[in-house]
């Protein structure tokens, strides 16, 4: 891997770039591998990497059904934060938010990591109790989170309308000032790109169809669309298509799996400073670096792998944004698409072991799973290498849904991303 | 949007007028006493979630509020059929 220094960048600059070679190898199936993680999203490629990386093991392959991070990677909004609720939850994203602020350096990839603030917004005596409830808990985990009056919060973001006759007025809301977006493809090709460099063999367009045990139950490896490849580790990192692979092991999972949609606006010269969020009237957005409004809608009611979802949903959000934000009233729509995202219980995730020996999943990270792509492909990979959970990952077994211990974020907040 | 046929109705309907209430044909365990944690799992949180044919529970909310059942293809969305509550699965 040639590394990026302001050396290299002048001298490609001069070169008229032709002297760049292709980024990671997209490799061929071996017959066998220390350990395979089906699915190259973000958080599976992640995942390869803190293996090669940080447990030595680099005999690894990610398997990948289409391209490398065209899934919910690619399709996400890309808001970041950690201030969720309950303790288990502000273990896991803000590891994963210390790891955002140093990745760019540590994969020598611009990640482009933005920490603009994210700005939750209450509309209701219920809403400011539950996030003055979140920033309390958070300020007690040592997690910044802030209350702003509706003023300040119009300071923080100049074109957000905080007229009290709205039908859903601002009453506050909540900030924390780390939060902010980063480049979803960037994270998955510094991913690819660092693992590569370590030895993993990416392998895209190679869907896994089964996953085969021996008399004994345990793993051994998956068949795919190009043969069968072994492996006594197999990790599942698949998001919104989980249920379907684990059920190819004979495991049935707490999930349901929804289309959930976003939309860009044309591009516009600066006017979204941060990234506000409103759960009440389920409306995210933020401005991407190429001035395109980026906004995020709510899922549909039914499970589905349809990837596209109802037009009735994205309008119910733009009617949101134009009345919190009238200055984008006359702004058209250029895209709007959806991804699928698998859903649980509590939504929280499901890191851990499954029934199976040697089967391995990282999944339900629902509507809200970019912001943890780091922490998550961390904590997985020391999982995997070592057989039993890492400390953060623990929490999220999925064996939690037979204790009944679950981590309820759903109920604490009913918030999405 | 879904066009939704309410099968009471025997009417096709949009889809906000109808509540999605999520997997169908699921039976609460008859002796809870006797019932163990990984079996109230199962019915609690375990679902099929099939990328195909999936039966499910839709409530007809702003028309006759009345429960019933319908198939429906998750891929492409299609309704294939709707049933009355309490109709065993159609093949
Ligand atoms: C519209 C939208 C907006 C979102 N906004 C946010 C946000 O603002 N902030 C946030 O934190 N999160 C957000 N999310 C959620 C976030 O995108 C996901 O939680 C996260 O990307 C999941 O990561 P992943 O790497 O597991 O998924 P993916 O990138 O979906 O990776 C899974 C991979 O598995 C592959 N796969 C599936 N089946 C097979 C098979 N049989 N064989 C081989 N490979 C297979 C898929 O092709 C895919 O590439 C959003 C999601 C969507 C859809
Ligand atoms: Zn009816």
């Amino acid at each position: 891997m040639r590394r990026f220094s302001l050396a290299t960048l002048l001298r490609e600059a001069l070169r008229g770039h032709t002297g760049w070679a292709p980024q990671w190898r997209d490799a061929t199936p071996k017959p066998a591998y220390d350990a395979i993680i089906v699915g190259a999203g973000g958080h599976g490629l992640a995942t390869a990497y803190y293996l090669a990386a940080e447990c030595g093991v680099r005999n690894v392959a990610v398997v990948e059904k289409g391209w490398l991070g065209g899934g919910n990677t690619a399709r996400n909004t890309t808001i970041i934060r950690s201030n969720y609720l309950w303790e288990e939850s502000e273990a896991i994203y803000e590891h994963s938010l210390k790891l955002w602020e140093d990745l760019s350096h540590a994969l020598n990839y611009n990640t482009m990591y933005s920490p603009r603030g994210v700005m939750m917004l209450a509309h209701t005596v219920h809403d400011e109790q539950v996030l003055k409830r979140h920033i309390h808990a958070n300020r007690l985990a040592g997690i910044d989170n802030e209350w702003l009056s509706p003023r300040e919060a119009q300071e923080f973001c100049p074109i957000l309308n905080t007229d009290p006759a709205l039908r859903y007025p601002v009453l506050g809301a909540a900030l924390q000032r780390r939060g902010g977006v980063a480049r979803h493809d960037a994270v998955a090709w510094g991913y690819a790109r660092a693992a590569s460099a370590l030895g993993v063999d990416i392998i895209q367009n190679c869907a896994v169809t089964g996953i085969r045990r021996g008399a004994d139950g345990a793993v051994q490896g998956v068949e795919t669309e190009r043969g069968f490849i072994a492996a006594p580790q197999v990790g599942v990192v698949a998001a919104g298509h989980t249920s379907v692979l684990m059920a190819m092991a004979g495991v049935r999972m707490p999930l349901e799996s929804f289309p959930l949609q976003a939309l860009v606006s044309e591009p516009v010269k600066p006017v979204m400073p941060c990234v506000v969020m409103s759960n009440t009237i389920h409306a995210y957005i933020s401005q991407s670096d190429k001035g395109e409004l980026v906004i995020g809608a709510g899922t549909d009611v039914y499970t589905s792998y349809s990837q596209r979802g109802g037009l009735h949903i994205a309008s119910d959000t733009l009617e949101a944004i134009c009345e919190l934000f009238p200055t984008v009233r006359r702004l058209r729509m250029l895209r709007s698409w959806g991804g699928i995202v698998d859903v649980t219980p509590d939504r929280s995730p499901i890191i851990g072991t499954t029934p199976v020996p040697g089967l391995f999943v990282n999944c339900g990270w629902g509507t809200g799973g970019f912001k943890a792509t780091p922490g998550s492909g961390h904590v997985f990979a020391h999982t995997i290498a070592k057989g039993t959970p890492h400390p953060i990952a623990a929490p999220f077994a999925l064996d939690r849904f037979r204790t009944g211990r679950l981590i309820d974020e759903a109920a604490a907040a009913a918030v999405a991303h | 949007m879904l066009i939704i046929r309410c099968p009471y109705c025997e009417a096709n309907r949009p889809e906000p007028e109808f509540r999605h209430a999520g997997a169908a044909h699921i039976v609460r365990p008859l002796d809870p006493s006797a019932t163990t944690d990984a079996e109230w799992a199962e019915f609690l949180y375990h679902r099929d979630n099939p990328r195909g044919t999936v039966a499910e529970r839709w409530r007809h909310i702003h028309g006759c509020g009345r429960f019933f059942n319908a198939l429906r293809d998750t891929v492409s969305d299609r309704i294939l059929s709707t049933y009355p509550a309490g109709q065993g699965r159609p093949e």
